[in-house]
This record gives C-alpha cells, structure tokens and sequence, in this order.
C-alpha cells in the first residue's frame, strides 16, 4: 500500500468540508436566475410560479447536500433495485398513466405525481455505472459487456418512446451511449453502430415516430412555412430572441413574453424571455455558467478513483449538459420542439429534483472520491 | 494490474477530454447561434416584434355638421354609449349574448342578429350590440366589463337632426354601408361609421366624411388591446361642415305651417336663387335611420298614401295651372299677339270643332283684358291668347323662366318637368298635335307638369326679371348677379301689377287673404288648381257637386306662387297642397304666412350675424 495514501473523509462534517462549493454556487446562480425569470412571466408576481421555484430550489439544494453525504456503496446497492423499480413504474405509466397533451407521462401515486422517465434518468445512469464497476475492463468489448449495457437502455428508451417522449427516449439513449462509450467501447464497435445508424436512422424517421413528432421535424426543418401553425411557436421564439439584440429590453419588458407571444414561457421557453430580456449579453452569461458547472462536473469525474463513480458524474453531468442543448438548441430553432425544460431555471418539480439529487451524487463522488469499493458480486451485493 | 489500471485512467481522460471538446463544441456552436440571432440579424427580428407587438386601429372621422345658412347644425354629431362585442376575445358568442342581455334590453330578435354578425364577420373584428344607451345601463355594463371577456363599452359619435321631420328630406339621413359597397374599405367596414344615404348627406357625402385616423396600440397575441399610444398616433381629419342657403327657422315654420296637409313648399331670394326653405310634408324622423330603423316603422311610412319618403318639392310633378299665367300673358306682350287692353268676352266656354272649352268659372266673366284675366284667371282669355301664339311661343316662354329641364341643386333626385309641343307628344306618343292641346296648356293643365321647385324658380325669374337659377349651399352662391331675362321691363311690369291685383284687388283670386298682413308691403301671387279627376255625370247626379265630397285621393290639387314685396321683390315662395282643392282656399294661407315670415325675419339681409341672431332667437324662445 502506498504510503501517500488518499484518504476519504469520515463523518459529516468531514464531510461537508470536503463539499465543492464552486459547483453549489454556481447552481444557485441559476436556481436564482430562474426564481428572477419566473418573476417576471408572471408580470412581476411572486405567485403562481415565482415562490414555489424558490422553494423547491432550496428544498432541493437540502436533499443534494444530503445525498452527497452516502458512501458509493449504499448508491452502489441501490443501483438495480432503483433501476428496476423506475422500470416498473414505466409500466405503471403505460398502464394507468395520467395523458397531458397527447402523452402519458404521469403517474399519480397518492398525493405525488411524478414522471417516471426523469427517475429513469438517474436509475439508469446508476444501474449502467454499477454494471462497468463489477465487469472485468478486458470484457467491456466482450458479449456481455455490450449486451446487457444495450439492454439496459434499450428497455427504458422503448417504453419512453412509447408514452411518446421522443425527447426524454433519446436523452435516455444519448445519456447511456455516452457512458458506455465512457466505460470503454472500443472505436472499431463505435465505428460499426454509427454505420448501423447511418442506415437505421431514416428508417427510424419514417416508420418509428407519431405524426404530430415527424411533422414537429418538417417543421423545425422550415418553420417559416407555416407561420400560424406548428412553425409559430418557433418563429415567435426567434423573434423575441433577436429583438432582444446586444442587452435586451430590460427586465419585465420583454414585449413578445409579457403579450403572450411566446409558448409555455415558464417552463420550456424560459431562456427565450430571458434572451429576450436580456439580450446576447445575458444568454451567453446563462450559457457560461451552465457550461462552467459541466467543467466541475468531468473534472470530478477524473479525480475519481472508482469507475462507479466516474460513469456515476459522467452520466449525471451528460444528462444534465443535454437538457441544457436541446432546450437551448430549441428555442433557437437549432432543434425541433421537444418538451426539454432548462434545468433548475424552468419551472417544474420533477426535473428540478432529478437535477438536483444526480447533483448530490456528482458532489457525494467528489467527497468519496478516493474510496474504491470492491466489485459487487451478486445484483445486491 | 497496476500498468492496466494506469493505461485504463489514462484512456479515461482521453475519452472525458474528447467529450468535454465536443461538449464545448456544442457550447460553442449555441453561442454563435446566439450571435447571429441577437447581433447580426437583431434588426430584422426586431422589425417583426413590433409587428407582433403593435397594430392600428382605425379611428373614423367625426362626420361634417350641415349647417342652416347661419351656422345653425341641422345635421349634427352626439355621444352615444354603446356596446361592442369582439368575438374572437368572447369565445362562446351565444353566452356572452345572453350575459349581455340580462344586464340591458336585448330582444330575442337583436340577440340573433348580434349573434349572427358575429359568425359571418371575421372573429376580430368587433360587432355593435347596442348604441344610445342610457347613462345607467351603460354604466353597469362598465362596472361588469371586466368580467365579460369581449366586450368593450366605448363612446361614439352618433348623427342628430335636431329638426327631426323638417330637414328630413333636403338633409336625408346616414346608414352603415352596405355589404356591396363596404367591399374592403376599412372604414366603410367599421362598425361605427356611417355613409349618407339620401339628400344633402349623400350629395356632399365625400366632403362630410373626412379621413380617418389611426391609433396606435399594443396588442398581445391574441389580439387583445394592452396600450393605447396616441403620441404616436394620426388623428382623423373630421369632415367639412357644409353650409346650406336655408333659414332652419322659416324652413321649420313652413314645416309646421304645413303640417297635416300632403304638399311641398320652396322659398327662395328671387334675386340670389337662395333657396331658404325646402319642405315636403309629411316628412319622417331622420334620427330613426341612423340607429336602424324597425320594419314596423319603415313599413309605416312606406305604406303611408302621403307618402312621407317622397320628396314633393323637388321630385314631385304636379300640373302647374293657373300659376303660370302670367308667364304665358307675357309670351303674348312681347310676341305682340295681343294688346293689354284687348279684351275678350268670356261665356263660361268656348267652342272650337267639336269640343267644348270651359272656364273654371261656369257663368263667364264677361269681357275680359288682359289685366283682368290673370287677376281673374280667366281660362277663357287664355284660349284666346293661346290660340293666337301657337304651342312653340308659350314652351319658349315657360322655358325661359325655368320651366322643363330639372334645376341643378346639388343633390339627387331632382325630377324634370314636361313642357310639351308638337316634337315632344310625337317623340313620346308618336301622335299629331291638336289647338285643343295647346288650349289646355296655356292653362298649365294636360301634359304640363312641373315641380314646386320649378314653380320657385319660375316666380324668382319672374319676380327679379333675371335668370336665376337655385342653389341650396352658400359655398355655390354665385358671385355675380344673374343675367337679365331680356324680357322687356315695361311688360313685366304690367304682369308684376296683374298678380299685385290678384292679391289686393276685389275679383282677385286671392283677395280674400287679405294680402300679406303687414302695414306697408304688398304681396303678388298667383292662384292655380290642378284637376285629378273629373266628377262625372253620373256623380253630378248623384250629388256630388264639389270636391269635399269626393274622395281625398281624387281632390285637386291647389297651387299658389307669391312674392313680396311687390314693388320691390325680395323672396318668392310656391306652394302645393296635394289634394286640396283650390289654390285660393288650400295654397294660398299658407304660402301667405311662410311668405310673411321670410319678410318679417329678412334672412338675406342679416348675412352671418349670428350671435345677434342667437340672441334674439333665445329672447324669441
């Protein structure tokens, strides 16, 4: 044993020393940036959104510290369980699932309703880095090694596509490619499925989507076709962006928000009022900071010891960097409409709550970065 | 193991190195997208956020007034409150309908026709509910507009007459344009605006109307108004007052002067052509178009038989009788067919061929001068006079003093009259002309006809000895006196003598009104009937004698043309009575009182005084 033996702290206040602050902070940043936007979509109201956000920020902040507190053993143990009950609870959607807008994506479960594709987001990103931990590097190429990893995303991504969330399957899918790639996967395999996707993609687009997702595309494609219809959401996103300019129109005056120009403003076209509001200036700010939290975040991944941990950040901070480009990527008209929030600036409780305990886990691996917990061996071990 | 383990980090960091890039790339390529659409193309989006944000909304003009010739409005503008309902904003049309009506007087009949506006018409475009709202129901939709999604209670500019009936037919009246001529016109379509329809209000209906305005607002994207911006508005340029050359006060005696009876009058300055009052009775209430009349009340005055719509002075034709015999007399003077003092033994009739000609006064007057037969009106004077100038001499005549084509007066309507000879019956009838023919017209009787306006303007010329011709608005009164008739003064003074006696001396048909009833001015006029129907035989026989006893509709007509004063004229008034018999008995009074008036008030000598004028109208009231 070496004798410059890092050590992993004991305790919590040991613990909470051992916190990366820059990563909470800059969290905060944007929790209070999205409690400010809030504020004006509702014209300069704490209510309806505005407190809630604030409140959930905070509550949400209290379990992110929590979570970081458990060794990667207990997250370890729970990976599978939790992986299979989010399965479950898939299921449960597709069974008895509450329809919003053409999709089932909610499942009541007494007083709480929840959306089992975002606790699938983390189930997942645990269950994948549980997998690697255990399996022999030398396999990762092997049969095993990229079967069950398929598997594992193959079945969540299914059952969310089917609900359908076109947007949440392939963040599922892009999140779990990235980790396997991560734990491994060697060029010549990566080199073959991206030949496998060249031809199954158009195949994809033609016989797996619903209308209303293939016309979302044509219409990304060229939204000012139809500039009434389906492009209209779109356009009128582009428009409050570019008239934003250099620094916005101020704060509250965003006229293409405040008018009601601008769709689902609190949650999925939030950055547009804040472009719009804001300007160049305040996007890129946003932008910046999102992208200064994602540098903490692979940053932790490298000083980690085990491979648990590592895929644990690497796929926590994947899934949270796409929420960010595709929401962004949308209102932009870089993307097509899919329902992505911006992460901890949208409205909304679920995502904030996901976000934040795979930021608990991010910052648990940061703390416990040098335990090296053994290979489990039995799928609870 | 230790060397795997190292080589396992190393590729590691590669790989989360290579995904950090690509994430950076991503970064990057959102930020650039950022640039191009904040920085480079700002502009252009800007351009189309203004577009969203702000429209315009169409501010109609506030109409022209009419004016009487002393700036008094007859044709004015006042607030009316009314309820719009935009349904785009309501939603469920129906329900907010009958919201609406448990809050104001709404019928079933309005609620279906709201309703049904609404549904053709495009859902912006806001639809009237109701206007002339009283202050307690406007206010209490106020107090519940914000509640009522929709609906806006505005004020607007709504026409008055305030002279009701009098100035119904010269002044018309102003309705919504209609589908057809609305076309896309957004003014035309605004709910509020109103085009002329009729009279003075479509005649001068382009000056009235003025140019609309536009304001300003910021809207949200559903159409909803959020700010009005005035600063950065147009304000409608409103409508040209248009000043008429009638007196509201004559033409509101004559009006009432008139009232009960189904006639016409026209009063004019027979030195200017000024008409001063132009009134046709019964007339309607105008203010009943402008808010939509009922079918009940249009039905009424279109079904009623003295035919309130109708505008006697200037459309109806009348056969003009006696009243144009002085005009006749002279044609014979100056074509020198007849001495003054020739006179002519009248029996009661004469014969020519076959066919017996009679005078309207059965006994005959005797011998007759000229002098004598128009103060008498003798019809059997005028057989000969007409028999020795021929058809041609008595239609050059009664043309040069107006009669025939239909006077200019600006507005629409104005009807010609006939004054026939042999050229007009064969183009007409394709018929040979007869004596007889030319008999009866020298009487004004047969294919003669002719307009209380052209009875005017035959008595101004008359009265003045110049070519005037009628105007109704001050802005075409002509600045040079008209031309002389080149009729020779001498004879029309004898004539001017003949219709002072008609009025002043005993055996003059109008002696009995007891002339104008001022000390010091003497009035000229001329009687004149005109025959609807014959009494027969058969009737005679039966009784019936005289025209109380037949039926209203066949009664003549009585005419009466007068002016004053006669030595030196100064207004001209022609008058008919549609089925009231004689001249004398139905005309004459009347003419007389509306004649009187005008000399009393003089309201061509008090050009535009009109605060004097207000104070002595409010010391009069």
């Amino acid at each position: 044993m070496a004798i410059f033996r890092e050590t992993v702290p004991r305790g919590v206040v040991a613990k909470l020393y051992e916190i990366n602050w820059s990563i909470v902070l800059l969290l905060a940043l944007l929790g209070l940036t999205g409690t400010a936007m809030l504020y004006s979509v509702a014209d300069g109201a704490w209510d309806p959104w505005a407190s809630r956000h604030v409140i959930r920020f905070a509550a949400g902040i209290a379990l992110m510290l929590a979570v970081a507190m458990f060794p990667p053993r207990f997250w370890m143990g729970l990976a599978y369980p939790v992986y299979l009950a989010a399965l479950v609870l898939l299921v449960g959607v597709e069974l008895f699932g509450h329809t919003v807008g053409g999709a089932q994506r909610w499942l009541e479960i007494g007083p709480v309703r929840m959306q089992p594709s975002e606790v699938m987001k983390i189930a997942l990103v645990l269950a994948l880095a549980r997998f690697y931990h255990d399996l022999d590097p030398d396999k990762v190429n092997g049969p095993v090694g990229l079967l069950i990893p398929a598997v594992l995303i193959a079945l969540p991504a299914a059952l969310i596509l089917k609900q359908p969330d076109l947007g949440t399957a392939l963040l599922v899918i892009v999140t779990g490619g990235v980790i396997v790639f991560m734990a491994g996967l060697s060029w010549k395999i990566i080199a073959a499925g991206a030949g496998a996707a060249a031809v199954g993609l158009p195949l994809f687009l033609a016989y797996g989507l619903e209308v209303y997702q293939r016309r979302r595309i044509m219409t990304f494609l060229n939204p000012e076709e139809d500039p009434m219809g389906a492009g209209y959401h779109i356009l009128q996103s582009k428009i409050a962006l570019g008239s934003g300019g250099l620094t916005g129109k101020g704060y509250m005056q965003g006229t293409q928000s405040h008018l009601n120009f601008l769709p689902e403003k609190q949650t999925d076209f939030i950055f547009t009022m804040l472009g719009e509001e804001f300007g160049f200036v305040g996007g890129i700010a946003v932008l910046a900071v999102y992208a200064l939290v994602l540098a903490n975040v692979v940053a932790i991944a490298t000083v980690c010891k085990s491979i648990f941990l590592r895929l644990v950040v690497i796929g926590v901070g994947t899934t949270f960097a796409l929420y960010v480009l595709i929401n962004a990527g949308m209102v932009m008209g870089l993307l097509p409409v899919v329902g992505v929030p911006l992460p901890l600036i949208s409205y909304g409780g679920t995502v904030m709550l996901t976000v934040l305990i795979g930021f608990g886990l991010i910052l648990g691996a940061h703390i416990h970065r040098n335990a090296e917990p053994p290979r489990g061996t039995g799928l609870f071990g | 193991m230790r060397r795997d383990r190292q080589e396992y980090d190393l590729k590691f960091t590669r790989r989360a190195l290579l995904l950090s890039g690509a994430g950076l790339l991503a970064f990057g390529a959102l930020g650039a997208r950022l640039y191009t659409l904040q920085i480079l193309e700002s502009e252009r989006y800007r351009v189309l956020s203004d577009g969203n944000q702000f429209s315009f909304r169409l501010i109609p003009p506030p109409r022209g007034r009419v004016l009487d010739r002393f700036g008094e409005p007859v044709a004015d503008n006042r607030d009316s409150y009314r309820v719009m309902l935009t349904p785009e904003q309501a939603g469920d049309v129906s329900a907010a309908v009958r919201r609406l009506a448990g809050l104001m007087p709404l019928s079933e009949d309005q609620q279906r026709r709201i309703i049904d506006t609404a549904r053709r018409g495009p859902g912006f475009r806001p639809v009237l509910v109701a206007e002339d709202l009283d202050w307690e129901t406007f206010a209490a939709i106020n107090l519940h507009a914000p509640e009522l999604a929709g609906v806006s209670p505005d004020v607007a500019e709504v026409r008055d007459y305030p002279f009701g009936p009098a100035f119904s037919h010269v002044l018309g009246y102003v309705q919504p344009a209609s589908e057809e001529q609305a076309g896309n016109d957004r003014l035309l379509r605004h709910p509020g605006f109103r085009i002329g329809r009729a009279g003075v209000e479509l005649a001068r209906d382009e000056e009235l109307r003025g140019a609309a305005g536009s304001l300003k607002v910021e809207v949200n994207a559903f159409g909803r108004v959020i700010r009005e911006l005035p600063d950065q508005s147009i304000p409608p340029t409103p409508g040209d007052d248009i000043r008429l050359t009638l007196d509201a006060d004559i033409q509101r005696f004559a009006t009432e002067r008139m009232s009960g009876e189904s006639g016409a009058t026209v009063a004019m300055d027979v030195n200017t052509g000024e008409i001063l009052a132009l009134v046709s009775t019964p007339g309607f209430d105008p203010n009943l178009f402008v808010t939509g009349i009922s079918a009940a009340n249009f039905n009424a005055l279109q079904n009623n038989e003295r035919r309130p719509l109708f505008n006697k002075s200037i459309q109806g034709t009348y056969p003009p009788g006696s009243t144009i015999k002085m005009i006749v007399a002279l044609a014979a003077l100056e074509a020198g067919v007849m001495r003054p003092e020739e006179a002519v033994s009248c029996r009661g009739h004469i014969t020519l061929g076959d066919r017996q000609f009679h005078c309207w006064r059965r006994q005959g007057h005797g011998r007759v001068n000229m002098r004598d037969g128009v103060k008498t009106s003798c019809d059997v004077y005028f057989y000969e006079v007409a028999q020795r100038l021929g058809i041609g001499r008595i239609r050059d005549m009664l043309q040069r003093f107006g009669l025939g084509p239909a006077p200019d007066i600006g507005v629409a309507g104005v009807r010609a009259g006939i004054v026939p000879d042999e050229q007009w019956k064969r183009a007409r009838f394709g018929q040979g002309w007869s004596l007889g023919e030319t008999l009866i017209s020298a009487i004004g009787q047969g294919y003669m006809l002719a307009s209380p306006l052209h009875l005017a303007v035959m008595t101004a010329r008359f009265a003045s000895g110049r070519a005037v011709n009628p105007v109704l608005y001050r802005d075409r009164v002509p600045a040079e006196p008209a031309p002389m008739l080149g009729v020779n003064a001498a004879h029309l003074a004898r004539m001017h003598d003949a219709l002072e006696a008609v009025c002043h001396e005993p055996g003059g048909t109008s002696f009995a009104l007891g002339g104008l009833g001022i000390p010091g001015v003497r009035m000229a006029g001329k009687t004149g009937t005109s025959q609807v129907y014959s009494i027969t035989r058969q009737e005679r026989e039966q009784g019936v004698r005289t025209q109380d006893q037949l039926p209203w509709r066949l009664r003549d007509h009585g005419l009466f043309v007068c002016y004053a004063p006669s030595d030196a004229p100064k207004y001209c008034v022609a008058t008919i009575i549609e089925h009231g018999g004689g001249g004398s008995r139905a005309a004459a009074p009347p003419a007389r009182d509306i004649l009187r008036r005008l000399i009393e008030r003089d309201p061509s000598g008090r050009e535009g005084d009109l605060a004097r004028i207000g104070a002595q109208r409010s010391r009069e009231g």
